[in-house]
């Protein structure tokens, strides 16, 4: 089943001047497979992933996604309710600061439950259970559960994103710096929570990320990107080990070791 | 009524007939839509902001000279918002005006619907301060706007959900949201949800005038409304252990009023019309 690859990108484009953005970006994704786009800060990887994700058009290239029913669609041929739709259900989105992707007037509860009542879910009982199963699953405490996300700390609210958009069963997540702002120890429980997530539910991951030790834990497969540009793709470990274009080389030599 | 009824310098009804015409064309789309928030160039009234000029631009384009107008205000017919607005349209159109809804053509309202049920011939016009349900959660008009065109709805339950952790009951008890004729999430005006169940599948038909968000909604006759709820949790109505110390209903919206000031009070009919018929009624059989 896993040979037809879920996301089928070719030659996207977005550019704000020349040298901002991305350029000519193509590459599959196949179905519980971990891709990291790694590179400096300006190189274009978010511009990349808010383009993947259906939130910003390309100027040019195409997006090919393959949903659940097996229906491939152009993602920027679909309606802009199609595009909700899928964000919703099929996909999720962590965001870097875990604000943008939060709903911080309302629980941490309600926060999980959204999805759900978006999706149709509407027996309270049923939500409840839901969202302590899965306050559970990424380490909250359940009594934190009618707090509001503002009461949490950097890395509780981080672990709340990811339970709110997992609790849909996703196929796809897209991830964008989800451990950046976070202290060195609480960066290692949430990498080893979402290596745990994505194997336990065979998730597709496209992981945003500049930390090479991110990369090499989570990503089976690297796009290195500068200036906009793919400088290198390849298996993490080959990529990481024997960098082939100069830029990787200075990127990999540059990762301090205690 | 003969034109002269009218306030010499002013035109029938206080707007001039050009805004008339737009708030009408306003209102046919609300109608041909239901439930969805038509935006419409509100205008300044002689009143402040959330006394009504909402409701008030609705009534005065579509009052005519042979209507017959009730103003509620909190169900009562006495207050000085009620007062005001009735004697406002008396002074500007000379039409006749009521206080017992059965005669009425054309009810402004503020928080209550009549407790007597309406008919086919009547406009029930609402006095509406925020119109969009979706608010409290997304102060956005844009992604509101988007939301509602998308049926995006799940932000709703929400609400009711944040309720029901913090109280184990739906603890919202006015301006309880809706979904109209299947489609459009609404804001039903800040009523008690003790009267949502009159909107559904009402005979006469609901205007709903917000001045100062400038939005125009209805409802027209006999259209689905139906309140949100959880399916453990149904929609359920206000009920009192009390009944009415004047008329003694106990199946109307009672209002606590406090006696004195040892904490005494009492309950009575917040609709004075439905109290005063029921007291007449009890005096002929008596």
């Amino acid at each position: 089943m896993n040979t037809e690859p879920l996301l089928q990108v070719r030659n996207v484009t977005k550019l704000y001047a020349a040298g901002k953005g991305c350029a000519d970006v193509s590459f599959d994704l196949y179905p519980g497979e971990v891709l990291g786009i790694v590179g400096e800060s300006g190189s274009g990887k978010s511009t990349l992933l808010s383009c993947l994700s259906a939130r910003l058009a390309p100027d040019q290239g195409s997006i090919q996604y393959v949903n659940r029913e097996g229906e491939l669609l152009d993602l920027y041929g679909l309606s802009e309710s199609r595009q909700r739709q899928l964000q919703r259900t099929e996909w999720g989105i962590v965001h870097q600061h875990a604000r943008d992707g939060l709903r911080m007037g309302v629980s941490g509860g309600a926060n999980i439950g959204e999805r759900l009542m978006a999706t149709g879910q509407r027996h309270y009982g049923d939500l409840r259970a839901t969202a302590e199963r899965w306050m559970a699953d990424v380490e909250l405490d359940i009594d934190r559960i009618d707090d509001k996300p503002t009461t949490y700390s950097g890395g509780m609210q981080q672990r709340l994103q990811i339970a709110r958009n997992l609790v849909t069963h996703p196929r796809l997540v897209f991830m964008d710096e989800p451990t950046g702002g976070l202290d060195v120890s609480v960066q290692a429980r949430l990498l080893d929570l979402l290596r745990r997530l994505v194997t336990e539910l065979g998730l597709a991951v496209v992981i945003v990320t500049h930390d090479l030790a991110v990369a090499r834990l989570l990503a089976q497969r690297l796009i290195v990107m500068r200036r906009g540009q793919v400088v290198e793709t390849g298996l993490t470990d080959q990529v990481l080990d024997d960098p082939q274009h100069a830029y990787t080389q200075l990127l990999v030599s540059s990762v301090l070791t205690p | 009524m003969s034109i002269e009824a009218v306030r010499s310098g002013y035109n029938f009804a206080y707007l001039d007939e050009q805004t008339k015409r737009m708030i009408r064309r306003a209102l046919l789309k609300a109608v041909a839509i239901p439930g969805y928030q038509v935006p419409f160039g509100g205008r300044e009234m002689p009143m402040p902001y959330g006394w009504g000029t909402g409701g008030m631009q609705v009534t005065a384009a579509v009052i005519g000279a042979d209507d017959r107008l009730k103003v509620i205000d909190q169900g009562a017919d006495d207050t000085t918002n009620a007062v005001s607005i009735r004697a406002f349209f008396r002074d500007l159109t000379g039409v006749e005006t009521t206080e017992q809804t059965e005669d009425a053509t054309l009810i402004q309202t503020r928080h209550r619907i009549p407790e007597k049920p309406l008919m086919e011939d009547q406009i029930l016009i609402y006095q509406v301060p925020i119109p969009e349900p979706l608010r409290f959660i997304e102060p956005s008009e844009v992604e509101t706007r988007k939301m509602h065109a998308l049926e995006d709805y799940g932000v709703m339950h929400i609400k009711l959900y944040e309720d029901i952790a913090q109280f184990g009951h739906i603890a919202t008890a006015y301006a309880y949201p809706v979904k109209v004729n299947g489609r459009y999430v609404m804001d039903p005006s800040p009523i008690p949800k003790f009267d949502n169940p009159k909107m559904d599948n009402c005979p006469a038909l609901q205007l709903f005038g917000a001045g100062r968000e400038k939005r125009i909604y209805a409802v027209p006759p006999y259209t689905e409304v139906r309140s949100l709820d959880f399916e453990d949790h149904p929609f359920e109505v206000q009920r009192w252990d009390a009944s009415c110390a004047i008329c003694g209903s106990r199946d109307s919206f009672l209002d606590e009023v406090v006696m004195d000031d040892c904490g005494n009070h009492e309950f009575i009919c917040s609709d004075t019309d439905y109290c005063r018929t029921r007291v007449a009624e009890q005096g002929e059989s008596a």
